[in-house]
């Protein structure tokens, strides 16, 4: 088999292990199933990768060629989220045994099952060439993570997932809508041949609408401001597992797809046509300062890191409005870089929900005693998020502000630098109350978390800052897709 | 030994000792055997870059190329090589007055202290030796983040808030103007390397170039210029070894060492001089000269007002270095380490006090030369060098400075040097006067005379190199001189 073979394999391994997964008893072998499932399909991504630098893969399913089957189509944009999304998956998954032994004490076959359907399900939307194939891999990893994030504890979990399930099907029907009515007007659903239809029929109104459409339907599946109210609710009360993986890639996966169909389905000069760039840029703006703003008086760290989630969304927003390829390549590269920081920083809140049962601000007082690694972790986590140097936070903001300033765009300049310093006050409010802040007289003695959840966290804060010194694999891919995204590249 | 390897030396050796330190918390006497140990071949480490430095061979180490031709790189030029002698005889110095005030005072939490200590003083090594200002940055950032620990040392609600204002005003002004200001260098030029002669020459309108500058001056908050000053006087919640050597010399000298190399090597001193509105940003050190002269007058914790005599200090090199004048570049250097010996000799003895008798108020200190003499004579030869008296290092600085104002006749800076001495006696001389020819009020709550040993010896050893300074200045002036030269 060659590697083209073999690449459709990254999304099926863990779509075929799912259903076997839910049906296998105990703790251990559903575990086992999916981590192997995981594996095989990051180590096919990493093979992936630099080939569809070289080239793009195309791959017919079913031999039937494009337009009647669906194609795979993969290049250097969706090659990196594909290994981004396996590997943190493998990363995640060895962290999530004890705290979901812990939080998902049963049934825990289903639960892994669900998490092998959502990430099959992210998989498939990156590596699609066919914007129906889309949707439906859209609805699979959605459907599932609604499922995750009702396996929190509380019953406010229940309402978080109901939340996310109305918002997700708006989102996705929004979507479709769009979708159909490309449909009508090019007569096709194949990714490539819809931005080669697309040209005659750009002036009409229902291409116009379709664009509205897919954009707001994106929109709200990547909580972009002001559609995000259904994220801190779902990533707050869902299992800590859960939110890990799905604050690492879901709305990474969104922005994915919006780039694609903006930039390779619509074309740069259809959206510079249509308000793209001012809605991205505002919104984008006004989501930095909102959420950060909004970050800084929640009541819990995984509530106060969702909005910092929004507000980093915000960032790729504002990059993606700068319609350049530094800009693109400023949004890709934090879309990887905010998965590296984002996962070490919910993995360590985790393992303080872990000991403590609570991730409430004032229960951090004094913390940093009895779990040093974990806190130093999350501080070095946080200063990433805040763009440190020697962080991979500081290449995200390093490219972005460069990418600003050569548009001439000042006003973005100064919002991502107001973003990182009110960063550094909500990662402050926490250091502070760990490291200053006496412990409260009545808490029982606790201890450092074991091996389990410190070497996987411990993982990714060395690769925060290792990509913040060799960015020959983030910036140089990210570059890479951005020319391609913009057309000016192979 | 081989300059590459030194330069690895020299960062590495304090990180070696921080992770010493904190294996080594359970025996206090091997843990200060460690910090010692360190600071001296620290030393010795950088006695050995004068010989590559001066003699023209150069050191230069090229770590990693995070962004495409953007390097982590190192370049030891003669004032880095000023900056990393200074910083590290100076560590050595102040851990063994470390030793005599953290047990004098019976300190907790001894072990991180002289752990973020030892990573503090490896952030100013690279600071020092930054080749580019992007590696000077990274250094910047360690040596702000590893000394939040030492500010917050005493883990009260004051020491909390002191390390908000600290931490807010230093990350505030890095990350939001200093950041900009480096990416904005490297989009106009193309590189962000210390180049002799400057690189922006031709490359940026002179009023960007105005914006850009004072971008620099304001962002490097470490400077201190006014309004980013507040920061400094927050740091005072510090222990005082902290005080002395981070908030006197190693933290505070990285921002007027920084500038300073922006002005000579990224500006360039004749690209400079077309800069309009350069002038308004010499009134703003000016005005922080006097106005943080005339704080320092009202305040009554010795500290505080030692904070605000160096917010003011600094500001001279500041000014000094946006003088442009060859005299006065010499007099900016110069005075990074006239101003060292004479603040931290200040601070030693305000921590000697204190560990004596427990006082830290100015009006406290009726007749307390007659209890500590050597203290206190010590206290006087600092202050002379803040006011800028012979025998003392400040003189020699104000000398330069002064004649490279006269050089490019620059009327308004010798004013602020004038009316600055004037409020410098001010607030020092009657402090010198009456710890030594007024009675003690009362008896004080404890008997006392010198506080432990250590401490004296070491405040001893900088006032002392205070007035060494002054008779021996030569090799310094030589080594600046030769900068300039370079870079015409």
């Amino acid at each position: 088999m060659t590697l083209l073979d073999w690449m459709p394999f990254s999304v099926l391994l863990p779509l075929i292990a799912a259903p076997v997964c839910a049906l296998l008893p105990g703790r251990l072998l559903p575990w086992a199933l999916a981590f192997t499932a995981v594996a095989g399909s990051a180590v096919i991504s990493a093979f992936v990768l630099p080939a569809a630098i070289e080239e793009p893969l195309r791959y017919a399913f079913g031999n039937w060629p494009p337009p009647i089957g669906i194609e795979y189509r993969v290049d250097a944009v969706n090659a990196l989220l594909a290994l981004l999304i396996s590997a943190m998956a493998v990363v995640m998954l060895p962290w999530a045994r004890l705290s979901v032994n812990q939080e998902v004490p049963e049934r825990q076959g289903p639960f892994y099952a669900l998490f092998l359907l959502a990430m099959a399900g992210l998989m498939g939307i990156t590596l699609t060439g066919d914007a129906f194939n889309v949707f439906v891999f859209l609805e699979i990893s959605s459907l599932s993570t609604y499922a995750l994030v009702a396996h929190g504890r509380n019953r406010a979990s229940l309402l978080s997932a109901f939340r996310y399930l109305i918002m997700g099907t708006l989102g996705a029907t929004f979507y479709l809508i769009g979708i159909g009515l490309l449909y009508i007007m090019t007569g096709t659903l194949n990714m490539a041949d819809l931005a080669e239809r697309i040209p005659e029929v750009a002036d009409t109104n229902a291409v116009r609408a379709a664009f509205g459409f897919i954009i707001i339907g994106l929109g709200l599946k990547l909580a972009l401001f002001p559609l995000h109210r259904w994220l801190p609710g779902a990533y707050a009360n869902a299992p800590s597992a859960t939110t890990v993986f799905i604050a690492a890639t879901a709305t990474k996966v969104a922005v994915y797809v919006l780039l694609r169909m903006v930039f390779t389905v619509f074309g740069v000069e259809f959206a510079l046509n249509m308000p793209y760039r001012e809605v991205f840029f505002t919104l984008g703006a006004i989501g930095i300062l909102f959420a950060s703003v909004s970050a800084i008086d929640q009541p819990t760290a995984k509530r106060m890191l969702a909005y910092s989630s929004v507000a980093q969304i915000g960032y790729i927003a504002l990059a993606i409005s700068l319609v350049s390829v530094a800009g693109l390549a400023a949004g890709l590269v934090h879309i990887f870089n905010h998965a590296l920081m984002k996962g070490a920083l919910f993995m360590a809140v985790g393992a303080v929900i872990y000991r403590l049962g609570s991730d409430r601000i004032e229960d951090f007082n004094g913390l940093a005693k009895s779990m040093p690694w974990t806190m130093l972790a999350f501080v070095l986590a946080g200063l990433s998020i805040i763009g440190v140097p020697l962080t991979a936070g500081f290449i995200s903001k390093w490219a972005l502000i460069q990418a600003a300033i050569a548009e001439g765009n000042w006003i973005a300049v100064v919002i991502v630098l107001v973003g990182s310093l009110l960063a550094v006050v909500y990662i402050g409010r926490i250091a502070e109350a760990a490291y200053l802040r006496p412990a409260p007289e009545n808490r029982p003695a606790i201890g450092e978390v074991g091996p389990g959840l410190m070497i996987p966290l411990w993982i990714l804060i060395a690769a925060n800052f290792y990509f913040g010194i060799d960015t020959s694999l983030t910036l140089g891919v990210a570059t890479r897709g951005a020319e391609v995204l913009m057309g000016t590249g192979p | 030994m081989n300059p590459q390897l030194l330069i690895i030396g020299l960062l590495a050796t304090p990180l070696i000792g921080a992770l010493l330190i904190s294996q080594a918390g359970r025996w206090p006497n091997l843990r200060e055997t460690i910090t010692l140990v360190t600071a001296a071949s620290l030393f010795g480490l950088a006695t050995q870059l004068i010989d590559p430095v001066v003699n023209g061979a150069g050191a230069s180490l090229v770590l990693a190329e995070p962004l495409p031709g953007l390097q982590i790189a190192f370049d030891v030029e003669p004032l880095g090589l000023i900056f990393t002698l200074l910083a590290s005889l100076l560590w050595l110095v102040t851990s063994v007055y470390s030793i005599g005030y953290m047990r004098g005072n019976d300190e907790p939490r001894q072990t991180p202290y002289y752990a973020f200590f030892a990573i503090a003083i490896s952030g100013a090594m690279g600071v020092a030796m930054a080749g580019n200002l992007l590696t000077l940055f990274i250094f910047y950032e360690v040596l702000t983040l590893s000394t939040w620990p030492l500010v917050t040392h005493k883990q009260n609600a004051a020491a909390r808030a002191g390390g908000r204002v600290y931490m807010g005003v230093l990350l505030a002004t890095s990350i939001g103007l200093f950041l900009p200001a480096i990416i904005w260098t490297w989009v106009v030029a193309g590189t962000t390397d210390f180049t002799p002669g400057g690189i922006l020459l031709d490359r940026i309108e002179p009023t960007a170039a105005a914006v850009l500058l004072g971008l620099f001056v304001l962002g490097i908050g470490k400077a201190a210029v006014m309004p980013m000053h507040r920061w400094l006087p927050a740091a005072m919640v510090a222990p005082t070894p902290v005080s002395a050597l981070l908030h006197a010399v190693a933290v505070v000298k990285a921002g007027v060492f920084t500038i300073t190399k922006v002005v000579i090597y990224i500006f360039g001193l004749d690209f400079l001089a077309t800069v309009p509105l350069e002038k308004y940003l010499v009134y703003l050190a000016g005005f922080t000269v006097i106005a943080a002269s005339i704080v320092a007058l009202k305040q009554v914790e010795i500290k505080r007002m030692l904070a605000y005599s160096t917010i003011s200090q600094l500001s001279y090199i500041v000014l000094a270095a946006l003088v442009l004048a060859p005299f006065a570049e010499i007099g900016a250097a110069v005075h990074i380490v006239a101003h060292a010996f004479g603040k931290i000799t200040l601070f030693f003895c305000a921590g000697a006090i204190y560990v004596a008798s427990k006082k830290t108020r100015v009006d406290q200190l009726r007749g307390i030369g007659h209890r500590m003499p050597w203290t206190m004579v010590a206290f006087a030869i600092g202050a002379l060098s803040m006011i800028g008296v012979p025998p003392t290092a400040g003189f020699v600085s104000k000398w330069y400075i002064i004649a490279g104002a006269f050089q490019v006749e620059n009327f308004f800076v010798l004013a602020v040097f004038m009316a600055s001495t004037a409020l410098n006696a001010a607030y020092f001389l009657p402090i010198i006067f009456r710890s030594f020819f007024r009675p003690e009020d009362e008896a004080p709550p404890v008997e006392h005379g010198e506080a432990p040993w250590p401490m004296v010896a070491a405040l001893a050893f900088t006032a002392f190199g205070t007035i060494a300074f002054f008779l021996f200045n030569g090799p310094i002036v030589e080594i600046e001189a030769r900068m300039l030269e370079v870079a015409k």
